[in-house]
């Protein structure tokens, strides 16, 4: 056995190899050259148990080296030939299924009978926006990307105020360092309108803006980084907190029916002065006190107040002239507080057995 | 901020009603998150001693113990073995209810009586200690039959964990909740009067200096110095209320400085004098490349700006006499001149410094201290003095030699003058619907502290200096309002449902996407909702060469990049629905997708930089539909067919599929078995229908592996654009009351001729008398030839006038037929 073990004897079987695995078309083909190379049968294996029949140590070393060299080489091939053989049966499986969708007999097409379920978040959106609607606003929205801005400076928010602490800010890798971001609340849309509409001389603005915002905030049952709020803003003359108040409770029995009230505590938010922070009665044990609203009564929704100067001051328009009040809160936690969802994570597993429910 | 009542007490007489404080404490907007009764559930439990331990038979994991606990042996069944006969140790009696709300009940067990529990810390709500009982012998005071609270000092306490609003720096301390509780409660504040302190007649200034270069950066500096200071443990009450309020106590120096912040709000820092060079303080602005190692063993590089807009590295150092920097000012010391055992005269340093300065320097180093919140917010510089004394009053309670020196060094030395706010008072009555009288007002501003004089309805308001957040001038008039409502209570306002003469409406944008999305629905499909968060290389996996959109700061990895496309978050959820074993499995999404600006996608420039006086690029927004289809039998068809549903749903006029094959719609798809939708009129691109690509399939939905996955995907930007997609017209037309014939026809046709361009030809042909025209067959094989097929067209024709005759359907037909053949189609 000996004699197939000099270095000719094992280059030759390796060439065999190649050769086999080269001329295969298919990668079934390939596959099936490829383990009888590797076989226990094969020459090359037959040739590396007969290593133990060489004497000569520093023989028996070189003959090994060889044919593990071989074996490296025979892996090489193979994906290379598996490679050469994958784009080649993709094209030929693309070709083969190739359909001209210009000629489809749409006629012929069955659709399946049934019908689906829009997502609950749009569903919470769509009632909310109706009830703002049937109250006299406008729907507006805008873009998810913000800059600096739009999504702090102008809502009186300037480079180095401590309460951006309170908005954990997702920045892209575009222009200047943190100046392009994912806006953290619907309220640059605040800024948006009123710049148009002082541009346009379009005053005064009742309008509701829904949409996607963004925060730095580790998914938990209450808390999504990617998630929906809806905001109002209504600037009008002798607009005042009084109103403020009154809009929440008219939308607040609106949407979450008669016995469901709302109430204001102070709170601060740099773009509204006063702030209030809005709590509704709590939905779960209509206000007798429960573990949700840790036995209140009323659980938060949203933030609200007047618009504050500094805004005003931002976009041109004259506080003596005009007053108005912003408010917002989340869609998701609506729709969480109304349907009793237990974990907020459920809205984007989009897993089917959920979703049918609503 | 922890707020125990016990400490709330020292400055106004509250009641016990702890709901009512709770309550209270929420409306002024100091939003209590918890409530923590200290020592609640305590009450029984004794302390109790070892006397006897032995075995029970046939129980391995519990022993039985007798405990003496002042009245005689006791029998308990314990599963801990941390102790040892004449051990001290809790004891829960029967009928103990333990914090947790556990009641103890004699229990038997293996035939020993178990008459009460020993209990671990972690039972008794003592620490978290659970892996044996808490071991009391080493405890003085502790002795058989003794309540567990005298012997371990605990008095019954209640804890309010309050929120702390940013715009309240002046409520971030104790006296500043009681201000407020008091004032809405009726009852009389108290201030933190400056106590007798023993002081010494040696000077500040023979001992120390202090120098502010920086007065931007350091409004107000003030150092003092303690002379024969004995360094020890504070005085236990002084250790619990730090304990209570989640502070840890180190010494008496340290702790005296964490009271006075805690009770003032002011933070203050002890320095070991000897170890300061100068002696003295000076306070500058940092040099670029500065460096100081800090109380937590960090070197920390100063002046260097940072990545913050706005932010030019300006950092507040606390320097010694000879210019090193020993601490970064109103964020942490440094480690030289720590407060030790040995140390026994302490300089103390109690100053104001520019908020917004604080809060870069501690973001930028991500060092967040006690003290750092506090100035980022702004403190009260009018309190540094009574700050400096009240240190020296708690330190002499147990160090009686100290001796505060005369004079102590304030820069600048006269107290901050208050600035006065002109409040009309109809403004405020403008902004909060109310009728308030300027003399109603001012009382309810005097309740927390402001001083207002009425001028014919126009107050005059002192700003008390712990109120930094109340700006000048017109929003000053805002910020004194909320203070009006705030102290006579949200709830006492008016409310209103105001009125306005414009429409509510929803936007273009709503109506057509509820349009779109009621087609959709109908097919059966479900509404998904996916991140717009993805991973890197999501673009590459599309096959799109293009540059992604990145998060500069991302939570993980795996939400690093903004999604280019809604295919592959779909088809993920797609996948793992089959693999739920679900039937019928079809969704879509509406959502935005984001284009690098550098991909050459529409631009989008907006306001950006600070004063918003830039321009910058930023990535494009796009809307899209994307609707997936992975029922059994469904293939590109379904896809084509449901895109003709959407036309017609929408009122679109004809939309078609395209021929174009390098449109980024199609990333994703199968690429023999797509195609683009375009606009007949306009040759605007505004879809994709086919089957995702299986490659893609197999790559993030291997639960639908060897399934065709039908594909939709629609620009809604594009669609719903009316210039770039027409719309049927306005105008009715009104249908025809004779009846109409239809004509089958079949051509051979070349490959080469599409089967729009037929159909065109064949209507032309056909004229006015077309009502409809509609692809029904199309057929490839023996009788064909190769190169061509067989195109099946029916054609309704219907006259509004008459009814047509067959020699007039013979002409229309013969015109047909010519204008087909002008194609090189051939009438089979």
């Amino acid at each position: 056995m000996s004699d197939q073990l000099t270095p000719e004897s094992i280059a030759a079987l390796l060439e065999q190899a190649v050769a086999a695995l080269t001329a295969a078309e298919s990668l079934a083909d390939l596959d099936h050259q490829a383990s009888a190379i590797r076989a226990k049968d094969s020459a090359l294996m037959a040739a590396r148990r007969s290593l133990g029949t060489l004497d000569d140590i520093d023989a028996r070393k070189a003959a090994g080296a060889l044919l593990n060299d071989a074996m490296t080489t025979v892996t090489e091939v193979v994906e290379a030939r598996r490679a050469v053989l994958e784009v080649s049966e993709r094209a030929t499986q693309l070709e083969a299924d190739r359909l001209d969708l210009t000629e489809v007999v749409v006629g012929d097409v069955s659709l399946p009978l049934g019908r689906g379920h829009a997502h609950l978040v749009t569903q919470t959106r769509a009632s909310l926006e109706a009830v703002f609607v049937a109250m006299g606003f406008t729907v507006e929205e805008g873009p998810e990307v913000e800059t600096d801005w739009y999504n702090f400076e102008a809502l009186n928010l300037p480079p180095g105020h401590p309460a951006r602490d309170m908005y954990d800010t997702m920045y892209l890798d575009i222009a200047q360092p943190e100046t392009v971001l994912l806006r953290t609340h619907t309220s640059p849309m605040q800024i948006h309108l009123l710049e148009r509409a002082v541009a346009d001389g379009t005053l005064p603005v009742h309008a509701a803006m829904a949409g996607r915002c963004y925060r730095l905030d580790t998914p938990d049952a209450r808390h999504l980084p990617v998630f929906h709020q809806i905001e109002g803003l209504v600037i009008d003359r002798g607009i005042t907190f009084a109103d403020l108040a009154g809009v929440i409770e008219t939308f607040t029995a609106a949407y979450f029916g008669p016995d469901i009230h709302s109430r204001l505590r102070p709170a601060y938010f740099p773009f509204t002065e006063p702030s209030a922070e809005f709590e509704i009665t709590c939905t779960i044990c209509r206000g007798e006190g429960c573990r949700t609203c840790s036995r209140t009564g009323w659980i938060e929704l949203g933030g609200c107040g007047m618009v504050d100067p500094a805004v005003f001051a931002a976009v041109g328009i004259d506080p003596a002239e005009w007053s108005g009040f912003a408010f917002g809160f989340g869609i998701d936690r609506c729709a969480q507080m109304r349907h009793q969802i237990a974990d907020m994570r459920s809205l984007i597993e989009n897993d089917l057995r959920f979703m049918r429910q609503f | 901020m922890r707020a125990p009542l016990s400490w709330l007490r020292e400055f106004a007489p509250f009641p016990d009603d702890v709901a009512l404080l709770r309550a209270t404490l929420d409306d002024l907007g100091l939003v209590v998150e918890d409530v923590e009764i200290v020592g609640e559930g305590l009450e029984d439990v004794v302390v109790a001693r070892i006397d006897e331990i032995s075995a029970i038979e046939g129980a391995d994991k519990v022993r039985r113990v007798v405990v003496d606990a002042g009245d005689g042996p006791l029998e308990i069944v314990c599963g801990a073995t941390n102790f040892a006969l004449g051990d001290l140790v809790p004891l829960a009696p029967v009928g103990a209810t333990l914090p947790g709300g556990f009641s103890i009940a004699k229990r038997k067990m293996r035939g020993v009586t178990s008459n009460g529990m020993l209990c671990s810390g972690n039972e008794l709500g003592l620490g978290d200690d659970h892996s044996g009982l808490l071991l009391l012998t080493e405890v003085p005071g502790a002795a058989p039959g003794a309540a567990i609270t005298e012997a371990l000092g605990i008095e019954a306490d209640v804890v309010f964990d309050v929120t702390v609003e940013g715009n309240r720096p002046d409520a971030w301390c104790i006296s500043g909740i009681a201000r407020d509780l008091a004032g809405r409660m009726g009852l009389e504040f108290r201030p933190t009067m400056s106590a007798e302190v023993a002081r010494s007649s040696a000077e500040t200034v023979s001992l120390a200096s202090a120098e502010v270069l920086d007065h931007e950066l350091c409004t107000r500096l003030g150092v003092a110095v303690l002379t024969d200071v004995i360094v020890a443990d504070s005085p236990d009450w002084i250790q619990r209320r730090l304990q209570l309020a989640g502070m840890r106590p180190i010494n008496n120096v340290v702790d005296a400085s964490n009271y006075v912040m805690l009770e003032l709000g002011q933070p203050t820092h002890p320095y070991d004098l000897a170890k300061v060079e100068g002696p003295g303080l000076r306070v500058r602005q940092a040099r670029t490349g500065e460096q100081i190692v800090t109380l937590d063993e960090v070197t920390r590089t100063l002046g260097v700006p940072g990545r913050g807009l706005g932010d030019a590295g300006i950092d507040c150092v606390i320097c010694d006499g000879s210019d090193s920097v020993i601490g970064i000012a109103g964020i942490m010391g440094g480690a030289t001149s720590e407060i030790e055992a040995t140390t026994s005269t302490v300089l103390l340093e109690a100053a104001a410094f520019d908020p917004i300065i604080v809060t870069r320097t501690s973001r930028r180093l991500a060092l967040r201290t006690e003290a750092a919140a506090r100035f980022s917010k702004g403190t009260d510089p009018g309190v540094i003095e009574l700050a400096m004394v009240r240190f020296a009053e708690l330190v002499q309670l147990s160090s009686p030699t100290a001796l505060l020196c005369a004079n102590p060094i304030i820069i600048p030395s006269a107290p901050p003058i208050a600035r006065q706010v002109i409040v009309p008072i109809e403004r405020v009555n403008a902004l909060l619907g109310t009728d308030l009288d300027a003399a109603e007002a001012g009382e309810l501003l005097s309740r927390v502290g402001f001083v207002a004089t009425d001028a014919d309805g126009v107050l005059t308001v002192s700003i008390p200096t712990n109120r930094p957040d109340i700006r000048d001038g017109d929003p000053g008039v805002a910020d004194v309002t909320e203070e009006i409502a705030r102290t006579a209570g949200y709830s006492t306002l008016p409310r209103r449902r105001p009125s306005w003469p414009q429409p509510g409406a929803p936007g273009d944008r709503q109506v057509f996407r509820a349009a779109v999305r009621e087609v959709i629905l109908g097919t059966g499909a479900s509404e998904a909702w996916t991140s717009s968060l993805v991973a890197p290389g999501e673009i590459a996996l599309l096959g799109l060469d293009e540059e992604e959109v990145v998060i500069t700061n991302p939570l993980t990895v795996e939400e690093s990049r903004l999604r280019r496309s809604l295919l592959p978050g779909l088809l993920r959820s797609v996948g793992r629905n089959l693999e739920r074993r679900q039937e019928r499995v079809a969704l879509f999404e509406i959502g935005s997708v984001f284009v690098h600006p550098s991909a050459g996608g529409p631009r989008r420039t907006t306001r950006a930089g600070a004063l918003g006086g830039h321009e910058a690029e930023v990535p494009g927004e796009a809307e899209r539909l994307h609707l997936l289809i992975a029922h059994d039998d469904a293939d590109a068809r379904t896809a084509v067919a449901v895109a003709q549903l959407l036309v017609d749903g929408l009122g679109l006029r004809r939309v078609i599929v395209g021929a174009q094959s390098d449109d980024d719609l199609l990333a994703g798809l199968h690429p023999t078995r797509a195609a683009v939708l375009v606009d007949k009129a306009t040759s605007c691109v505004v879809g994709a229908v086919g089957e995702v690509d299986p490659r893609l399939v197999d790559e993030l939905a291997p639960g639908a592996r060897d399934r065709r996955i039908a594909s939709v995907e629609i620009d809604l930007d594009v669609l719903r654009d009316p210039t770039k997609v027409l719309r049927r017209p306005l105008e009715a037309v009104a249908v025809s009351r004779f009846p109409s014939s239809d004509l089958d026809l079949a051509f051979v046709t070349p490959d080469a001729v599409g089967v729009e361009a037929l159909l065109d030809a064949v209507s032309a042909g056909a004229g006015e008398l077309l009502e409809d025209i509609r692809l029904f067959d199309v057929y490839r094989g023996p009788g064909v030839d190769a190169g061509s097929r067989s195109l099946a067209v029916r054609c309704r024709l219907v006259s509004e006038e008459r009814t047509l005759g067959d020699a007039e359907l013979a002409s229309v037909r013969q015109a047909m037929i010519e204008a087909a053949t002008a194609l090189g189609a051939v009438l089979r």
